[in-house]
């Protein structure tokens, strides 16, 4: 069973700016899934509609079967949504915010604290549940908002852009514990500006652009599409002329680091090999886009022009 | 766990949250209608009242009494929805809820219960300071409660209504300063419409404050310038149709959907 099945869905405001022009996506049960975009994209939008946040113009929804015009409730039991701009009560208290979210889904208040505990302590923030949630950081107002959309143990949770504005050492527990979720059966649908994010953790990725799907695939298929990778090297010695390579088109960025770019039928011992034997050093290299980042400039820039054709 | 426990659970946090939201701020929601009443009384009942004499054959005080209660009970349900509401609303917390599966109807009884418990408090508080200016002798305790919380009801409504399509705080505030206070005031608190030419009384009549005011002075008093039938019919037929209206707002998601 798909935990999300989304058909043809179109999202017109009433100011005529049509946000969806009918998109489809299917995300299997288990799956960790990337939602990309550019901003203004219909991301936003589409998980707007999802968790009811946003009324759909047309087209079909469905969350673990259940149609969301037809049973509601039921979807939104499902559903747990972190969403990008804090929205909880900054004059309430941690402890409250989380055990209140639990009480609008029913869950009766001695089960809510123990639940809140549970999701508090996962996030490192039990120890601050009398605080108001306004004293709260950015990183923690952000895992706050975790822990309150999982304190009813969703099947399918929504993060949108979780790790904005967190620092790296926050990001990557953050990283550990979304996977450590959809390990233990939770499905994820997960929107971010940090395409390593979601090269990282993310099985199957759809990109959004002006409101229409542009790319719907596994992730690993997908990145096999990108033809070129870029390498910038860094160099033992300083190089003050470029040696002449065979296939290979290098670019001086400075005295000790080169930047050259490899076709996917390229064999990259082939160009080490030849440095070698003009006596040039590499003590490490890297790639200079994230892979991911890279094939997505690509696809907005072939949507983009395939749109003003 | 049945879906009407889950509904009750849901109530019961609506409910809670609102009850403490307005009682840790009791400085600025309990005890202001108590002094500005102390001062109604004082200036009204005892000052001015003692010259005025008599008022459909009861002290100007004991005339009066019933009106500020009820003032006090309107204002104060009518303002706690209002602002509560649409806080959640500017502050996007409202979202906790439309994300949830609690049925429309849950959200709006939950926050009506808020505003009719602090029109109720305040309304008994007020009840309260009344008790060392003058010594009401009730009446019909049944009648009195019960338009003292229709009265907190279709005020909880109509606050509702309000936050839902206000769009700044000067949104919330318009209402009660330009609609609210002066039918309340033209509501038959400090005067008898029988003291009015008859083009006036006429007028009056269509201000619904003013038959809330005459059905909880006849509880309390024993004495009305309209019919206690009419009062109630109007009062339940305003309910009826601010809650049918509210439950419209919520499903189509007015004000808060986009």
């Amino acid at each position: 069973m798909n935990a999300l099945a989304i058909s043809d869905l179109r999202k017109v405001y009433k100011n005529g700016f049509e946000a969806l022009k009918g998109i489809d996506i299917n995300v299997a049960e288990g799956d960790f899934f990337a939602l990309l975009g550019p901003n203004g994209a219909g991301k936003s939008t589409a998980i707007g509609i999802i968790s009811s946040l946003v009324n759909k113009t047309s087209g079909q929804v469905e969350v673990f079967g259940h149609d969301l015009d037809k049973d509601p409730e039921a979807v939104k039991s499902c559903i747990g949504l972190v969403p990008q701009e804090f929205n909880f009560n900054m004059w309430e208290r941690i402890g409250e915010i989380v055990v209140n979210q639990a009480g609008f889904y029913g869950i009766p208040r001695k089960e809510a604290w123990r639940r809140a505990e549970a999701s508090l302590k996962q996030l490192d923030l039990w120890d601050k549940r009398n605080q108001m949630s306004r004293t709260l950081s950015g990183g923690m107002k952000r895992r706050l908002m975790i822990a309150r959309a999982l304190v009813h143990r969703p099947k399918l949770l929504i993060l949108d852009e979780p790790t904005a504005g967190v620092d790296i050492e926050i990001r990557r527990s953050m990283w550990a514990f979304m996977s450590e979720l959809n390990a233990q059966g939770t499905t994820i649908i997960l929107t971010t500006h940090y395409l390593e994010e979601a090269e990282s953790l993310c099985r199957n990725i759809a990109i959004i652009n002006q409101g229409r799907i542009v790319e719907n695939t596994r992730m690993d298929q997908l990145l096999r599409q990108l033809h070129t990778e870029t390498f910038v090297l860094n160099l033992r010695d300083p190089l003050a002329d470029l040696p002449g390579l065979d296939g290979f088109q290098l670019k001086r960025l400075d005295e000790q680091r080169i930047e050259v770019a490899i076709n996917s039928d390229q064999s990259i011992n082939h160009l080490f090999e030849q440095l070698t034997n003009k006596g040039v050093g590499i003590t490490s290299m890297r790639n200079k886009q994230n892979r991911l980042e890279q094939l997505f400039i690509n696809m907005l820039e072939n949507s983009r022009n395939g749109a003003a054709q | 766990m049945t879906r009407y426990s889950r509904y009750w659970t849901a109530f019961l946090t609506i409910f809670t949250k609102e009850l403490l939201r307005f009682t840790r701020i009791w400085l600025q929601t309990i005890l202001p209608p108590a002094i500005t009443t102390t001062l109604y009384y004082i200036i009204f009942g005892n000052l001015i009242g003692s010259r005025i004499g008599e008022m459909d054959g009861f002290s100007y005080i004991d005339f009066i009494v019933p009106g500020l209660i009820l003032m006090a009970v309107i204002t104060n349900s009518y303002s706690n929805v209002v602002s509560s509401f649409f806080s959640s609303k500017y502050q996007h917390h409202v979202e906790e809820l439309i994300i949830s599966p609690v049925p429309n109807w849950i959200i709006l009884a939950g926050y009506v219960a808020g505003g009719v418990s602090r029109g109720v408090l305040v309304g008994v508080t007020v009840t309260a300071v009344s008790l060392f200016f003058t010594d009401i002798q009730v009446q019909s305790y049944g009648w009195t409660l019960m338009v003292f919380v229709l009265t907190a009801i279709l005020f909880s409504l109509a606050g509702f209504i309000n936050a839902v399509y206000a769009n700044s705080f000067d949104d919330i505030t318009i209402v009660p300063t330009f609609i609210l206070t002066p039918l309340t005031y033209l509501g038959g608190v400090f005067y008898s419409i029988n003291m009015l030419p008859e083009f006036w009384q006429q007028v009056s009549l269509a201000n619904p404050i003013l038959y809330m005011v005459n059905a909880f002075r006849y509880g309390l008093l024993g004495v009305s310038d309209i019919s206690m039938v009419a009062a109630l019919g109007i009062v339940v037929l305003f309910i009826l149709a601010l809650t049918t209206f509210s439950l419209m707002l919520l499903s189509r998601g007015i004000g808060i959907k986009t």
